[in-house]
């Protein structure tokens, strides 16, 4: 049987949930941004720009677009926001050689969105240095609207907000299965999903996420149009364990 | 072979009278040895051995145990027992597209080639043969190579290639039949249009079953350069003597034939007693789980504790290995099994084929009839059992088509794009090539006749660069000029390690993302949480990864015969143990594999609207046409019947096409699009094998019924809805690793099954949005037409309906509908409906906190 997309509707309201972290109020973007509306910033979590790149160093000539899709993707996001501050939670660039292999044409791109408004580059594993070419504020940390912003969650000290994780859930229902990546939070802190068009994502049952939630752990995860809070019984474990992080 | 060996000697002298009309064409070694054997030549044997000594490639159909093996080997024999080499060279190779089959074979030819004391060295090599062995092959090449079509493109890629083919003679390829329509096929063709090259002297025999129609197969066996006149040259054919008409039978049981469904429950009783009449019986199934639950339903009223086995594709290998040497022993009165035997070893002693559910093809079910009794004077006796009532119809269509002798099958495909990525790769890895050298060369194979140098063009800048309008990896090109070389345009591949790539990744088999079973339990810690070691014991084979996503702990199933339980997951295996005395809980079912065939399509419509003979189906069958005529209309075989009703508050649509699974999936797909579009709300809907049922919120007798099955609903909406289809993502992936894009899994590997679905989800997001004619896209979209949107069948329907459309609105649920509602809501398929499961865990989650 084929139930169409349209058997229960309505959906909730469009692309996004709201919630709260830590007492300040967050919306869960279906994109996989996160937006703060009190102090009007948008959050993009490991975009991995030139990652189809850096796999073609090595051979395996994945289409080189991934950095164009993403940046398309982000500015989607960003026109529907309108935000005054937009934060880039580290491992924006793939590699140290990512910002020499971006294209000419998607290097504009970047800057056009950068420009309009405050642009705060926080360092990642992957790229550990400030970028050479793009302007903006660089930082290991940083807190804005009263939430404390860095690239990795760590089991002990201060954080609040993280990526590098790349969180994705699997769900099954009726037989069906389905996996996506998604927002991970407690309600005190909360890990962002890559945002990266070839980022893959680490499943949230993984035990690598045990030392940052020890209370559990609510899921959102990303629909075509809205995200979507899944129950925890649902989760299900990869069959095969997935590396594919990136 | 088999015939030759059980076959009566008186009998078989009584036959050599005839083939003394070809006198001569054997050596007195061969005539003497055959003598010995109490057998005699064959004509089509004879006629194979004469065409090939002047000069002539052949195609041989005969049916089984017709001696076609050995027809194919005895004019190598001959030439080599006449014309010994002192030097070692390849004179021959044979190509199966089974393991199985060539070290089967190897058995066969060794034996005469030994009793006649000939000086021949045979050999198999297969993926399983040891590196050392492989190297000495090389070195020092046997006289006859048997192998498969992945091991050929292997042997290929060698630098030294050239050399080794050099003095090739003869090339056999077995069940073309099998091999022609597949990618495997093109993978092939593109390995013989090299070996035209390397070894211009080299001549081709194929061997196959009988095929509707021959042609395609000449052509694949000969270099498709045209002549003088523009013809296309053909292979010479050769037919062997038709064996004696099958005893065919579609059981009509006395007990009530069900409604719907694929299990056949209701005939159990009576194929154990065929069974037990039987010296050996063939059970043959469509699908794996049914295999397993007729099994074991056996197993449970074997009250005679019969030796009954299982046979397919997810069992262990030893265990698969234990069944068929059990067969070959003679030792074994019955084996379920699928596919996985549908080719291959021949056992003399099967006298009872046994089929399963509705067959599907007629060409199919005589491949399966052979499989029983290789003697060609008697005829093989088979049971056709439907599962339900649309199906005693297409049996007794297939029941028809057989003793008529039609055959059925799909025209020959366009070779894959994919696949040509790979040849190409591996050409390179031989040696420097001409691309005009090499597009010439691949145009002579059949499958290839289609493309155009832009096409060969944008494939070799593929394998170089990726290919991509944006040139970015022109610096670490994998195939560069060969600047030394003295002709002008010359390619050569770039380094060792891009060779070595191509090695990992060859071959056209993409298996779906699988899990081994293992008998154990997780072990678990003092908190009762599983740890997730081993506490291991037997491998029991493997399933399928969709399968195993939707159980959880202490879930029960049916596999190899048993019911197991799942215990967790460990590593990347899934742990069961064995629970003989519970209830199987979840069913496996994963619907009809094989597509109906147009042509038993046609006769099901025939046999439907021919009401004067429907005095010869069962009586329960008969009545529910009657019925359906009294309440409803019964079609015209050019008519599309629909039919609206309402039924428990929903309002349906139901069609009978009888044009498989696959088209009618994809009619759904775009029917229910437009009444979305038209604003009626449809809720979803069910394809089956023969018929299609949409349902919705509001009625849909008011609708123009020649608008809404319109043509024009192969344009935009198909593209819409490909754009997201899990089934064209899946599609891409095959594409992208048999293509190289995406390396192939191997044993050990950190990349698991998983992590390339995955991966070659993004690639085909991002490659769609900029830059969808790529040609990964084209071959993908290949595929899908073909494959999974059956796109051929679907225009087919639509043109053939147009200005036929019967319309019957109509009160109630008519009662060739009532299979048809069965379905609905029995088979969960992984469909497009993503959002909705979403969606439905929410107001789980949100009912439960209310709650």
């Amino acid at each position: 049987m084929y139930p169409t997309p349209m058997r229960k509707a309505p959906l909730p309201a469009p692309c996004q949930a709201a919630a709260t972290l830590a007492g300040v109020a967050v919306v869960y973007d279906c994109s996989g941004a996160l937006w703060l509306p009190d102090c009007g910033t948008l959050v993009f979590s490991d975009l991995h720009f030139e990652k189809g790149t850096a796999f073609g160093e090595k051979g395996i000539f994945l289409p080189p677009y991934d950095t164009r899709r993403t940046l398309r993707m982000m500015g989607e996001v960003i026109a529907r926001y309108r935000p005054k501050t937009i934060v880039s939670l580290g491992d924006a660039f793939h590699d140290r050689r990512a910002e020499g292999r971006m294209s000419e044409a998607d290097g504009a791109s970047l800057e056009a969105l950068m420009a309009p408004q405050r642009w705060v580059w926080i360092l990642g594993n992957h790229d550990p240095e400030p970028p050479a070419r793009f302007a903006g504020e660089v930082h290991e940390e940083v807190e804005i609207g009263g939430l404390l912003f860095g690239h990795e969650p760590c089991a002990s000290g201060q954080w609040q907000v993280a990526g590098h994780m790349h969180p994705a859930a699997k769900v099954v229902h009726e037989g069906r299965s389905l996996r996506r990546r998604c927002f991970v939070s407690d309600g005190e802190r909360l890990i962002l999903p890559s945002f990266g068009a070839y980022t893959g994502g680490l499943n949230v049952l993984d035990t690598a996420y045990k030392p940052f939630f020890a209370n559990g752990f609510d899921i959102h995860m990303l629909g075509k149009l809205a995200t979507f809070r899944v129950p925890r019984r649902s989760l299900r474990a990869d069959s095969q364990s997935v590396m594919f992080r990136g | 072979m088999a015939s030759p060996k059980s076959r009566p000697v008186t009998k078989a002298r009584k036959q050599a009278r005839k083939a003394d009309k070809a006198p001569g064409v054997l050596p007195v070694t061969f005539s003497d040895w055959f003598a010995g054997r109490g057998w005699h030549l064959r004509d089509h044997q004879a006629e194979v051995i004469e065409k090939a000594q002047a000069g002539k490639s052949v195609l041989l159909i005969a049916p089984t145990g017709g001696g076609k093996t050995l027809a194919g080997f005895l004019p190598s024999l001959i030439d080599l027992a006449e014309a010994p080499s002192d030097t070692p060279r390849l004179h021959t190779i044979y190509i199966s597209p089974l393991k199985a089959l060539a070290v089967d074979v190897a058995r066969n030819v060794e034996l005469p080639a030994a009793e006649m004391k000939l000086p021949i060295r045979i050999e198999t090599r297969t993926g399983d043969t040891p590196q050392n062995r492989r190297q000495r092959q090389r070195d020092n090449p046997p006289d006859i190579l048997l192998t498969t079509p992945e091991q050929l493109a292997l042997l290929l890629s060698h630098p030294a290639a050239a050399e080794f083919f050099r003095g090739l003679k003869h090339v056999i390829l077995d069940e073309l039949h099998a091999l022609v329509a597949s990618k495997r096929g093109d993978l092939l063709s593109l390995g013989l249009a090299r070996l035209w090259q390397l070894a211009p002297g080299m001549r081709t025999t194929g061997l196959s079953a009988t095929v509707p129609d021959a042609e395609p197969l000449q052509r694949f066996l000969v270099p498709q350069l045209p002549d003088e006149d523009g013809v296309l040259p053909l292979a010479e054919l050769v037919l062997g003597q038709g064996g004696a008409r099958p005893d065919i039978e579609v059981l009509s049981s006395g007990e009530r034939i069900p409604w719907s469904g694929h299990s056949a429950r209701h005939a159990y009783a009576e194929i154990y007693e065929r069974i037990k009449k039987a010296k050996t019986a063939l059970i043959f199934t469509n699908t794996r789980s049914q295999a397993e639950i007729i099994f074991s339903m056996l197993w449970s009223m074997n009250d005679d504790t019969l030796p009954i086995a299982l046979h397919h594709g997810s069992l262990d290998v030893t265990q698969r290995r234990r069944v068929e040497a059990a067969m070959s022993a003679g030792t074994l009165r019955a084996v379920v099994c699928t596919s996985t035997l549908d080719l291959g070893i021949d056992w003399g002693e099967v006298d009872l084929v046994v089929q399963i559910g509705a067959p599907k093809g007629s060409s199919r079910m005589i491949q399966r009839i052979g499989r029983a009794n290789h003697r060609l004077d008697e005829p093989s006796k088979a049971l056709l059992v439907p599962a339900n009532r649309f199906e005693v119809l297409e049996c007794t269509a297939a029941q028809g088509a057989i003793i008529e002798n039609i055959l059925d099958g799909e025209p020959p495909r366009n070779g894959g794009l994919d696949v040509l990525a790979q040849h190409v790769w591996g050409v390179a890895c031989a040696a420097p090539f001409h691309p005009d050298d090499l597009y010439r060369e691949v145009s002579s194979a059949m499958p290839y006749g289609y493309l155009t140098r832009e096409q060969f063009d944008r494939v070799v800048e593929f394998v170089a660069t990726g290919g991509y309008a944006l040139k970015a990896y022109e610096r670490f090109r994998r195939i560069v000029p060969d600047a030394k070389n003295e002709r002008k345009g010359m390619l050569k591949i770039r380094n060792p390690a891009a060779a070595q790539q191509y090695r990992l990744n060859v071959g056209t088999i993409v298996e779906a993302p699988a899990v081994t079973l293992r008998l154990g339990r997780p072990r678990r810690g003092p908190d009762g949480k599983a740890r997730g070691s081993v506490r291991g014991g037997r491998k029991l084979g493997t399933v399928e990864e969709w399968f195993i996503e939707q159980l959880v702990p202490g879930d029960t199933f049916l596999f190899g015969g048993e019911v197991l339980k799942f215990e967790g997951m460990a590593e990347m295996e899934a742990l069961v143990t064995r629970a003989p005395n519970s209830e199987v809980k979840v069913p496996s079912w994963n619907g009809g594999k094989f597509p109906l065939t147009t042509f038993l399509a046609d006769r099901v419509r025939q046999i439907i609207n021919a009401q004067e003979n429907w005095h010869t189906l069962p009586d329960q069958v008969r009545d529910w046409l009657e019925l359906q005529r009294q309440r409803s209309i019964i079609p015209k075989p050019d008519e599309l019947l629909v039919e609206t009703f309402e039924r428990s508050g929903r309002h349906f649509l139901v069609c009978y096409p009888f044009d498989g699974q696959l088209a009618h999936q994809s009619m759904g797909m775009l029917l229910t699009k437009r009444l979305d579009r038209m604003g009626l709300q449809p809720l979803g809907f069910c394809p089956t094998e023969y018929a299609l049922s949409v349902y919705g919120r509001k009625p849909m007798g008011d609708i123009d019924m020649d608008d809404l099955f319109d043509e024009d609903m192969l344009g935009d909406d198909l593209e819409t809805w490909l754009s997201d289809a899990m089934l064209m993502k899946r599609t891409f992936r095959n594409c992208a690793i048999i293509a190289g894009l995406i390396e192939r899994r191997h044993p050990g590997q950190e990349k698991t099954g998983r992590q390339v679905t995955f991966s070659a989800d993004l690639i085909y997001d991002v490659l769609r949005e900029h830059e969808p004619d790529h040609i990964l896209m084209q071959a993908a979209w290949a595929d899908a037409a073909g494959g999974f949107l059956s796109l051929g069948r679907l225009s087919g329907l639509l043109a053939r309906v147009k200005g036929h459309i019967r319309h019957q609105r109509l009160e109630k649920v008519s009662p060739l509908a009532v299979p048809v509602m069965m379905e609905i809501n029995r088979e969960t398929v992984l469909g497009e409906a993503n959002e909705a499961i979403l969606a439905e865990l929410q107001d789980e989650l949100l009912a439960d906190m209310r709650g």
